[in-house]
This record gives C-alpha cells, sequence and structure tokens, in this order.
C-alpha cells in the first residue's frame, strides 16, 4: 500500500475509489522508487555507524586493528565484556550505578517538582504566575557555561563538590519539565473535576496527590524520560563538578578512556567501544519502550 | 476564584521558584558579580594574592581577546555552513516521509531517529573512531577508492565534526518538521494536482512554506546548541590536541580559563558575554526569518 497517501480521510469512500485510480503524475511508481532508495540510503547513513561499533565490540584487538570493520572476525564480546566489568576493580560498573542513580533519582524528584509547578501554574492564577512561566521560558536561552561555573563556586564554598549531591540537586530543577507539565496539564485536568473534588470537602493537596497526579502518569512519565535521558546524556555538568572517578557517570569515564588510550601498558580502546555500545543500551530500551510518549515530547519541544 | 486557593495554587510551585532562585537567579548573579572582579598577584606571587575590584575591565578584556572572538567567530562560520545543510537534509527526508504511505513512514522515522538515541559523548567516541586511521573503516576505504583521507588533519576537523553533528541531529529536526507536515491540510495537494501540478511544485510552493515555523524553530535551537558547542570538540581534543586547541570553541576557553588557568573572574566575564552573544544572536535570527515571512 506505499502508493496511498490518503490517511487523513481513510474511512471515506471517495478515498478508497481513489485508490483504484491510475496514479495521479508524480506519484507513479518511479517516484515512488525514487523516495525509497533516498530514504534507504539515508537508513544507511543512520545506522552504518551503530552498526560498526555492535561488530567492533564482538572482536578482540588484533581482529579491531587488522579485519574489515563492518564485518565480524571471531567472538570475544564476552571476553571483551569481562575485561570491561574487571578493569580497575569494576570501575565501568560503578560509573553504570552512579549514571542510574543521577539520572533515576534527580529526574524522579524533578519530574514531581515540575509536575506540581506545571499544575500550579496550569490551574491557579496568583499573582506572580506571569513571572514565573517567564523565568521559565526565559531560562532556555541560558547558555550552560553561564550556570555552571558559578554553581561549581558556590558548591565548593559548601563542600558539596565532588560528591553526589552535586549532581542531583541540580536537577531537580528542570525548566523545560516544567513547560511540558504545564502543557499536558492544560490538555488533561479539566477545571471542573477539580471543582467537584472541592465541593466534595477535599483539600487542594489531596486533589493533587489523588487525582492530578494519578491523571498525569502519562505525561508525567514523558517528562521523566526526557529528564532521564537529558541527565544520562549530560557532560558538563559532571565534568566540572566531579572530581574523583568513584563518582564520575558513564559518560565522563568513557570520555577520560578514550583521553587515555594507552594506560599503564594496556590498549583502552576496545574497552571504550563495548563500554560505549553497552552505555546505549539503556537508552534504546527506554526508548523503544516509550516511544509514543516520548515523540510527543519531542514535538511538544518543538512548540516552545 | 478564591483568594484561598490563588495562594494554594501558588504553593504548588513554591518548590521549583526556591530551586530556580538558588540554581539559576543566584548562581547568574554570583557570576555577574565575580566577573567585575580581578585576582592580583602581590609581589612576585609569593605574598598570596587579593581581590580587587575591576569594574568592567574584564569585559573590556574579552571584548578585545583575539582568543575568545576566534572562537566565537569559527563556530559562527561552522554553524552557517553546518545548520542550513543539516536542516535541508531533515526537510528533504521529511518530505520523503511524507509523499509515503504512514506504515513505511513510520518504519523509516524509526530508523532515522536511532541516531539521536545515542549520547552525545557515545557518539563523538564513534565517530572518532571510525574517522581513526588505525581502527575505523573509512581510511581503508578511502584508500581503494583513491583518497588520502586524514579527517583530523585542520582542514578537516570542522567537516568531521559537522558530519557527526549531522547524523546525531537530522532525525530529530526530521521528527518535527514531519509533525509539522502532517498538519497541512490534505484537500490542497487535491487542488494543486487537479490544477496540474507536479508534485515537486506541491512540495516546493505548498508544503515547505508551510512548515517554515518548524524550520525557523529547529534552526533556532540549533543556533543556540552550536554556541554552546563542547562535548565534540573536547572528544576530538583527546585525539588531536594539536588542531583542536584548548581555545577552540567559547564554552573550552570559558573551561580553560576557569579550572586549567584559575581565572574564574575571566570566565564568568566571558560566560556573561557569550550569553548576550547567544541572546542577540537568537533575536536576530527570529527577526529575519520573522520579516521574510511577511
Amino acid at each position: 500500500m506505499l502508493l496511498t497517501e490518503d490517511r487523513a480521510r481513510p474511512s471515506q469512500p471517495r478515498a478508497v475509489r481513489r485508490l483504484t485510480r491510475p496514479d495521479p503524475a508524480g506519484r507513479t511508481r518511479g517516484g515512488q522508487r525514487f523516495l525509497l532508495v533516498g530514504l534507504v540510503l539515508a537508513s544507511a547513513y543512520s545506522l552504518f555507524p551503530v552498526w560498526w561499533l555492535i561488530v567492533a565490540a564482538t572482536k578482540d584487538r588484533v581482529g579491531l586493528y587488522q579485519t574489515n570493520g563492518l564485518w565480524f572476525s571471531g567472538w570475544h564480546l564476552w571476553d571483551n565484556l569481562h575485561q570491561l566489568f574487571t578493569y580497575h576493580d569494576g570501575i565501568y560498573l560503578r560509573w553504570t550505578a552512579n549514571s542510574f542513580l543521577y539520572a533515576g533519582a534527580g529526574s524522579l524528584g524533578g519530574t514531581l517538582i515540575a509536575l506540581a509547578t506545571g499544575y500550579g501554574l496550569a490551574r491557579f492564577d496568583f499573582p506572580g504566575r506571569s513571572v514565573v512561566f517567564a523565568c521559565v521560558v526565559g531560562s532556555f536561552l541560558i547558555p550552560i557555561a553561564l550556570l555552571t561555573l558559578p554553581l561549581y563556586l558556590l558548591f565548593s564554598a559548601i563542600g558539596m563538590v565532588d560528591t553526589p549531591w552535586a549532581m542531583l540537586i541540580p536537577c531537580l530543577i528542570n525548566p523545560f519539565s516544567v513547560y511540558l507539565a504545564k502543557v499536558y496539564t492544560e490538555s488533561t485536568i479539566p477545571y471542573e473535576l477539580m471543582e467537584a473534588a472541592r465541593i466534595d470537602g477535599a483539600g487542594e493537596l489531596r486533589i493533587f496527590f489523588s487525582i492530578v497526579l494519578r491523571m498525569m502518569t502519562t505525561g508525567g512519565a514523558t517528562v521523566f524520560l526526557l529528564a532521564f535521558v537529558n541527565t544520562w546524556n549530560a557532560f558538563f555538568l559532571p565534568l566540572t563538578v566531579l572530581r574523583g572517578e568513584q563518582n564520575w557517570t558513564l559518560n565522563l569515564g568513557l570520555y577520560n578512556w578514550s583521553g587515555n588510550r594507552l594506560e599503564s601498558g594496556v590498549d583502552l580502546t576496545s574497552l571504550v567501544l563495548t563500554g560505549a555500545l553497552l552505555s546505549i543500551v539503556p537508552m534504546a530500551v527506554m526508548m523503544v519502550a516509550m516511544r509514543r510518549y516520548w515523540r510527543t515530547g519531542v514535538t511538544l519541544g518543538a512548540l516552545k | 476564584m478564591i483568594r484561598s486557593q490563588r495562594w494554594k495554587g501558588a504553593a504548588f510551585t513554591v518548590p521549583f521558584q526556591l530551586g530556580f532562585v538558588f540554581l539559576y537567579l543566584v548562581p547568574i548573579g554570583y557570576a555577574v558579580y565575580q566577573s567585575l572582579y580581578l585576582e592580583k598577584q602581590s609581589g612576585l606571587g609569593l605574598g598570596g594574592s587579593t581581590t580587587e575590584f575591576a569594574g568592567l575591565s574584564n569585559y573590556s578584556h574579552g571584548l578585545t581577546d583575539s582568543a575568545f572572538l576566534g572562537s566565537v567567530l569559527r563556530v559562527v562560520v561552522f554553524a552557517c555552513v553546518q545548520i542550513p545543510l543539516m536542516l535541508l537534509i531533515s526537510l528533504v527526508l521529511a518530505l520523503f516521509l511524507d509523499a509515503l504511505a504512514s506504515r513505511a513512514a513510520s518504519r523509516f522515522r524509526i530508523v532515522l531517529l536511532v541516531p539521536y538515541m545515542i549520547p552525545g559523548v557515545v557518539a563523538a567516541i564513534v565517530w572518532i573512531n571510525l574517522y581513526s586511521p588505525d581502527v575505523g573503516p573509512l581510511t581503508p576505504l578511502g584508500k581503494v577508492l583513491g583518497f588520502d583521507w586524514n579527517f583530523f588533519a585542520p582542514s578537516m576537523v570542522w567537516p568531521s565534526i559537522g558530519n557527526l553533528l549531522t547524523w546525531h541531529g537530522v532525525g530529530y529536526n526530521m521528527v518535527i518538521i514531519y509533525s509539522a507536515l502532517q498538519g497541512v491540510p490534505r484537500e490542497l495537494f487535491e487542488a494543486a494536482r487537479l490544477d496540474g501540478a507536479s508534485e515537486f511544485r506541491i512540495a516546493r510552493s505548498i508544503k515547505v512554506p508551510f512548515v517554515r515555523g518548524a524550520l525557523v524553530l529547529t534552526g533556532l535551537l540549533s543556533i543556540i546548541q552550536m554556541l554552546q558547542i563542547f562535548n565534540e570538540p573536547a572528544l576530538f581534543r583527546n585525539v588531536t590536541p594539536q588542531t583542536v586547541s584548548d581555545s577552540f570553541t567559547p564554552i573550552m576557553i570559558i573551561y580553560n580559563q576557569a579550572f586549567n588557568a584559575g581565572n574564574y573572574h575571566y570566565a564568568a566575564a566571558l560566560s556573561v558575554l557569550l550569553a548576550l552573544i547567544l541572546g542577540v544572536a537568537s533575536f536576530l535570527f527570529y527577526r529575519l526569518t520573522s520579516r521574510e515571512a511577511d
């Protein structure tokens, strides 16, 4: 059914009739083939680096340097994983745990705060509301360096640099999450429902925790997912506020390994590649599992 | 709305407001404050250092610092090439998808979004290895085709980074443009076809003007990101420190001033300057693109 273009009105008989008609100019078989060839080429460009990474993770060092990068030669994935997990007393696992902690706990707290703020902004009219919203939108333009450097100085003044808190606390406040939460509240929480609950004698906190939060599961999941991905991918903040390798994230660890390809006589290239591949897995799982929600997030992001 | 409810509503936003003050307003204020001071070494650097009020001298230094201005210029020139190219590819792919049946389109859309799922640092690591003459497949491929590629050579570093950024960003921009395309009323196409317009003509005269807003938005987001580019050059610097200097991009200079030179005051002034440049660039871009629409 590659030739249809009538998804806008699939149920109308007129559209069905049009399907049986000869193709109008431009929607010919040749035209479709042209589109397909273009898209297949673009797909190949998108996928080949990932394919190369997967293949590279299965090779030993000799294979990595001497065989064709786009095809397998020998199966050494388990050896590579074993080396990755045992190198430096399993520091890679530590980094993985750190990344999960920062992204998980930080995004969970950040999502809760964002949902409350979004709900407050969308459903209550209080003095200063527009100022808060202006802060949310205005902060999209602030460069990371302008925030991160003074934050580092402030954190070091109170002794928080190089502790997990230096990563977790900044994650709690995420203006983009607030923006999303506001948009979701506007489309899911009707005023009538809140009024009904109030007449039944429910307090505002109770309404938020037992009605609003429950209705916002889908929106909240999107906010959480996007915040999680953001924190998982963060680089400048951890680079600035984390010093000792015990507290590093996966990104920071991989950056460091790729900077010292030869560390005490060990060639780290294989470790970097296997570690890089593994660090994609949680992202891929989350994104595929939540594709629908995530896409609305991406497109909503476009509206800001 | 009842008065007490208004304040209860405001209370929901209090945690965010407090956090915003401590994590945004205070740091920005602190950066501005720091940028007005200067560390002075007394004696030969043996007598410790004192902090003195310096007024705007850090700013005038920044505005005449050829390394800083050079890095801004480098990034701006690069942005002028990479962003239009990336958006053009995204637009073409979105138009291709739009002309396809929705089932096939959704398959291709997922595939084209794969690079976007990959963390930026990992994406850079992958491409650096693909470019590498030791383990990457591109150098042998070049030999077969009769080219002697060196992706880390001074003239090649920006194209190499540009390819990486394009690979990483096309899918995201394509999705945004594609969802805008979905909003074009389908009747318009039928009407145009009845008037004898070709599919190419329809794309150029109906679809592209319709997604103009999405293009402006993706352009704006890309400009904001590009002026702050840091991860990719930092990772390239690991491989080729001679070519990618530590003052390659504005944020790299700021980072180095703060953490290697220990000059927080100057770094703070440069971050404020970068924020101003970012604001001006976004404003200009927005004005230019919206004026053309009239």
